[in-house]
């Protein structure tokens, strides 16, 4: 609908209308400052609770166990167990959407396999995420992944930020080759004739052409993908953890010791300490959702930076 | 390798080898959905074949019967497969339901106040407002729904009388349907929005000029030509919705109250304030019985049915997103 603003203010207001469409106009405001109620509160109530209950000092320490909400510690291993597994799900997810959407988008033949990978994604993207859990628990518990998590005698545990990480990049890779396949689609095709005809091959065109002119998107989707990803409760239910502290197995060297064993986010965290969960400590689930929610405002902020900055460097000309 | 070129002229990164290597991958996508599809199935069959369709149907109660497929794989006894699993079906049907058709009401009018009928400055507050409801994530929608709604409901709307009323069936103490199809109505509506006003936006200015230029007004011309022009968009945006909403099962197992019980709308309006359990949050809440084998088969025939619904509603999402490209722009 391309009618600009200003001209449809001119063209008529709303007072030659009949009663019934001054009424649908009316619920239309209505709805929209509902929306906006509904968004301004939840932001409102989680800063007033989150300020009051947060305490720096709990971003330091870990839980452990005590009788009273004083004595349980902080969530440190929370919060890092969320940005190890933000970093790790989307290093698996970012590359192979990529490469997906652009194999849909430069080459896409067979036809048929591109159309039966378009439903794939979008599929992927449909499919509840304690479904995928639950997937994750059978390939992570096979004995041929065991050394992705911890096993004794032959039972393997499947539980570890490797399991957990690699399931949730399934969350994001939907989100990441949409938003890439649009940067590709929105690129001209004078473009991609104009890099043949200096004698580029088509793998050097998208490298040096292509990809650098939709980073915008690709990046867009990537943070729309760690949103999803730092948001997921349920696989790390099932995935992850059983425990408020890093579990690290004995028999690896430093970084994967931690990976490989369980540990917890601040998701998971936040769905034990409500009062449906083990911990019941409301007061530290406030403070930790309140930290969750300001991660969830950065990653839209750095969206809308992203989307300003894209649309001041200009489109192509066609 | 001459120095001269960069290395992608070179043999490694011909356009044959980065087609194949990129075909390759594509296919491993593809080859694990199948996979995954195949084995949430396989492991869902003794379950399933064990009730037939029974499994589907009411009976006894739910609780019961999970916690004796459960037990009967912990000892040497003969496992026990019997489930019938109409409460957690209706309940979800109830949630889903309810949620999805007052979040189609409301997105339909905010997508239609954002495209066409909102001041500047509202569609630009409403927006943002849209975009961040839709990623606020799921623990923290239950989180407010269990600390702040469910007490609410519990100790404001629902009188002394009608808790004694059902005394002995169940307890009303707001965890209940109302609670869950407000929250998941504010999950899923904005995800609604987004893809309304896509569809909104790319139906062709000419059209709506035409009406608009025998004399219907805006608000008509919106509703007749616009809304009906971006049909499939509104299908695809409900369906997907749909999908969302079917599988939320964190905000669930928070504030459906957790309890196998098929809320039961003969009972009068009372039964928006009982409590129920669908079918995603059942298998977060018995999650720890996966080590039992026929729990295991229960849960991954839960999990089968999910899939199957899900997925069904995904790609009619997409065929109905497909047929959007007709009308030119979308």
């Amino acid at each position: 609908m391309l009618l600009l603003k200003e001209d449809k203010a001119a063209v008529e207001g709303s007072a030659t209308w009949a009663l019934s469409d001054r009424v649908g106009l009316a619920i239309c405001w209505a709805l929209g400052l509902l929306f906006c109620a509904i968004a301004v509160a939840i932001v409102a109530y989680l800063f007033v609770k989150g300020i009051s209950y947060l305490d720096l000092s709990m971003l330091t320490t870990p839980a452990s166990a005590g009788f009273s909400q004083a004595e349980s510690g902080g969530f440190s291993d929370a919060l890092l167990g969320t940005l190890i597994v933000a970093v790790l799900a989307i290093s698996i997810a970012l590359p192979t959407g990529v490469a997906t959407a652009i194999w849909l988008v430069e080459y896409g033949r067979p036809a048929a396999l591109a159309r039966i990978t378009e439903s794939t994604i979008e599929a992927i993207a449909g499919i509840p995420s304690i479904v995928l859990a639950l997937f994750g628990t059978v390939i992570f518990s096979s004995t041929a992944l065991g050394f992705l998590s911890r096993s004794s005698e032959g039972v393997v545990f499947g539980r570890s930020f490797f399991a957990a990480s690699a399931m949730l990049s399934l969350v994001a890779l939907p989100l990441v080759v949409a938003s890439t396949r649009e940067g590709l689609n929105s690129i001209p095709r004078h473009v991609r004739e104009a890099s043949y005809a200096v004698g580029k091959t088509k793998a050097a065109t998208v490298r040096r052409i292509l990809l650098p002119s939709s980073r915008p998107q690709v990046a867009t989707g990537a943070m729309l993908g760690l949103g999803r990803i730092i948001g997921d409760t349920a696989i790390i239910i099932v995935l992850l953890g059983a425990t408020q502290n890093f579990a690290p197995v004995e028999d690896a060297p430093f970084p994967l010791d931690y990976l490989r064993g369980a540990g917890t986010t601040l998701t998971n965290f936040v769905y034990e300490a409500s009062p449906t969960g083990n911990l019941n400590q409301p007061e530290k689930a406030y403070a930790a959702a309140f930290v969750l929610l300001l991660m969830v405002l950065a990653l839209n902020g750095a969206v809308d930076v992203v989307h300003r900055r894209a649309r001041k460097v200009g489109t192509w000309s066609s | 390798m001459n120095e001269e070129f960069p290395p992608e002229y070179g043999p490694k990164w011909s356009d044959q080898r980065v087609e194949r290597m990129l075909g390759a991958l594509v296919c491993a996508v593809v080859g694990l959905l199948l996979a995954m599809i195949v084995t949430v199935f396989v492991r869902a069959w003794p379950s399933f074949s064990h009730n037939g369709l029974a499994w589907f149907g009411p009976g006894g109660s739910v609780d019961e019967q999970l916690n004796a497929i459960f037990l009967s794989g912990q000892g040497g006894a003969e496992y026990i497969y019997t489930f019938h699993g109409w409460p957690l079906i209706w309940s979800t049907i109830l949630i889903t339901g309810g949620a999805v058709l007052i979040a189609l009401f409301s997105a339909l009018f905010v997508a239609v106040f954002i495209v066409e009928f909102a001041p500047e400055w509202m569609s630009n507050v409403l927006q943002p407002v849209v975009r961040f409801l839709a990623s606020v994530p799921s623990v923290i929608y239950g989180l407010l729904g269990v600390l702040v709604l469910v007490p609410f409901i519990g100790n404001h709307l629902v009188s002394e009388e009608q808790k004694a009323s059902v005394a002995g069936v169940i307890s009303l103490s707001g965890y209940s349907l109302l609670a869950a199809i407000v929250v998941l109505t504010t999950m899923i509506a904005p995800l609604m929005v987004s893809i309304f006003t896509d569809g909104l936006r790319a139906v062709k200015p000419g059209w709506l000029e035409g009406s608009l230029a025998l004399g219907v007004n805006r608000w008509r011309t919106t509703w007749k030509i616009g809304v009906r022009t971006a049909r499939p968009a509104i299908v695809a945006g409900t369906v997907l919705a749909s999908a969302r909403a079917i599988g939320e099962a964190v905000m669930l197992a928070m504030i459906s109250g957790s309890v196998g019980f098929a809320p039961n709308p003969a009972d009068g309006l009372i039964f928006i304030f009982e409590p129920s359990r669908p079918l995603a949050p059942t298998i977060v809440k018995n999650i720890d019985q996966l080590s039992s084998p026929p729990a295991n088969a229960t849960l991954f025939a839960i999990a089968a049915v999910l899939l199957f619904s899900a997925t069904l509603f995904s790609l009619t999402g997409y065929v109905a997103r497909r047929s959007m490209r007709k009308y030119g722009t979308a």
